[in-house]
């Protein structure tokens, strides 16, 4: 299954999207329970069931998911599943209790929602760049949309009913992730970070929470959800993100200005091991590629495609791997496919 | 921690008072901490203005407490936490606000509702919490916060008076 996925031309990493050299991909995230059903932890297999299948008539109606995938998380086999974690199309916790839960994703992949997950749903728009404005009118409408069918578990002065509190209210996450390779070449992050914590922001790594950051990439999203507006809330997330963004390109400058020499070594270096490894791990792999973005970023390394660059970051990791190759690999093949893999789509002479 | 006052700055002050018969913690910024020593001179005056508009409340729930509709019982949530079923969300309210308060700074929603909700059935949940707030930050003596509450009901029965 999704092996249209990998042709993709729309999917959200291949896209150059609105300002896409620091940030990444935005993503919002709705969460939403069904009124007079408990939430699905403590839910019955027959109330998911029934949950499941009132959601299955319900997308068809709506225009946004027209047309898309439905999919019961059961039927989906380990590869599948991790696939589609690659793609930031379903959570961790979403692989892990299996039974009840299902998945609707447009075929254009922008729009998603999982079903029984920590909520009975959890509606996500997830774009290339940082248009925000234009992904919340579009999440929104999907909204409106299914709170005509559906009865959601509300109250008026405490927003909309989520199993975790941290969630209530609006029950919005917005994210956007950022690549941010000089703030962690000069060491500026740390304090970014904690000034983040401090204005109810947090940074998290590539797969949200409690992963670690690789690529140099970080995911910053929103803390507070009561409160504020949802406006609101995504308007303070883009300026912060916009503030991240000077500050990485500030620490580039001072990259290129003190420490020129170090830099290129280290871009050309990057590509040199991309271009002769025999064995590469993904996280080996995602980390000499953040630094052949980066050299690209700032016209070090030319001839290479921002692109595809954008693309191997996605398709290098484990499960799109078995999916191109079309079968199971142990994790030393993975790493002998994955080196050949990326000598193949970095190969040119070495005067570029 | 967020200063329990404003909810913008960091709270450095920490005091302990000591309300009715309960202790209630207070956390505050530097500014608010400033501001409530001058309020307190004119308390009583402030006070006697605001009793009126409160209602009397009702003794607090017992520790066993379990949610009418999926079971959960609030123990339960302190160990997972995570609630149950939207019914907790009324069954622990009062023991769930102050937590709101910690994690978001805030105890009212300002988002979007779903289209369906019904007028009357806002207008009589919005004034059952703004009056429980009222007495709330009465007993706090957050009295400009308490200010605040007393007009916006005032604003609302307007509005529903105008209909």
């Amino acid at each position: 299954m999704f092996e249209d996925f990998l042709k993709n031309k729309k999917k959200w990493l291949n896209l150059k999207g609105f300002r896409s050299q620091i940030v990444i991909s935005s993503r919002l995230r709705l969460a939403r329970n069904i009124k007079d059903y408990p939430f699905p932890a403590r839910a019955n297999i027959k109330q998911k069931e029934k949950i499941l299948q009132e959601l299955k008539e319900i997308y068809p109606q709506v225009k946004e998911f027209n047309p898309a995938i439905f999919v019961k998380m059961d039927e989906l086999d380990l590869l599948d599943r991790q696939f589609l974690l690659e793609r930031h199309l379903v959570s961790q916790e979403h692989m892990t209790d299996l039974r009840g839960t299902g998945l609707i994703i447009s075929l254009d992949e922008k729009l998603s929602l999982m079903i029984n997950e920590e909520d009975h749903i959890r509606l996500q728009v997830l774009l290339p760049g940082f248009d925000l404005e234009r992904m919340w009118r579009l999440i929104n409408r999907v909204d409106d949309v299914l709170s005509e069918k559906i009865s959601f578990a509300f109250l008026p002065d405490i927003g909309y009913l989520t199993s975790c509190i941290t969630n209530v209210g609006t029950a919005l996450r917005a994210s956007c992730m950022l690549h941010l390779p000089a703030l962690i070449l000069t060491k500026r992050i740390n304090k970014i970070f904690e000034l983040l914590t401090k204005l109810s922001f947090t940074a998290r790594g590539l797969f949200g929470e409690g992963t670690q950051a690789l690529g140099n990439f970080f995911q910053i999203s929103n803390q507070v959800s009561l409160g504020l507006s949802e406006k609101e809330l995504i308007d303070n997330l883009y300026g912060i993100v916009v503030q991240i963004e000077e500050q990485e390109e500030s620490a580039r400058e001072v990259l290129l200005k003190k420490h020129k020499n170090n830099l290129e070594d280290s871009v050309w270096r990057a590509l040199g091991i991309l271009r002769t490894a025999r064995l590469i791990t993904t996280k080996e792999a995602l980390s000499h590629l953040s630094l052949l973005r980066l050299g690209l970023d700032l016209g070090i390394i030319k001839r290479i495609k921002t692109n595809l660059i954008n693309n191997l970051f996605i398709v290098i990791q484990p499960a799109h791997l078995q999916k191109i190759e079309g079968r199971i690999l142990g994790e030393k093949e993975r790493d002998y496919i994955r080196a050949v893999f990326l000598r193949h789509k970095l190969k040119g002479n070495l005067a570029d | 921690m967020l200063c329990d006052l404003c909810h913008k700055n960091i709270a450095t002050i920490h005091l302990t008072e000591i309300v009715g018969n309960k202790v209630v913690e207070l956390h505050l910024c530097q500014e608010c901490s400033n501001l409530k020593t001058e309020e307190f001179k004119d308390q009583l005056s402030f006070s006697d203005f605001l009793t009126g508009l409160v209602e009397k409340r009702e003794p607090e729930e017992k520790n066993f407490l379990s949610c009418p509709f999926c079971g959960l019982t609030f123990l339960e949530f302190k160990k997972k936490g995570r609630l149950g079923c939207g019914r907790c969300y009324e069954t622990f309210k009062r023991k769930l606000l102050p937590l709101f308060k910690k994690i978001h700074g805030s105890v009212q929603h300002v988002g979007k509702s779903p289209q369906q909700i019904e007028p009357m059935f806002l207008f009589e949940k919005k004034m059952r919490e703004l009056k429980d707030r009222l007495s709330r930050a009465v007993k706090l003596e957050e009295y400009e916060e308490a200010a605040k509450i007393r007009d916006q009901i005032r604003e609302i029965e307007k509005k529903r008076d105008e209909k």
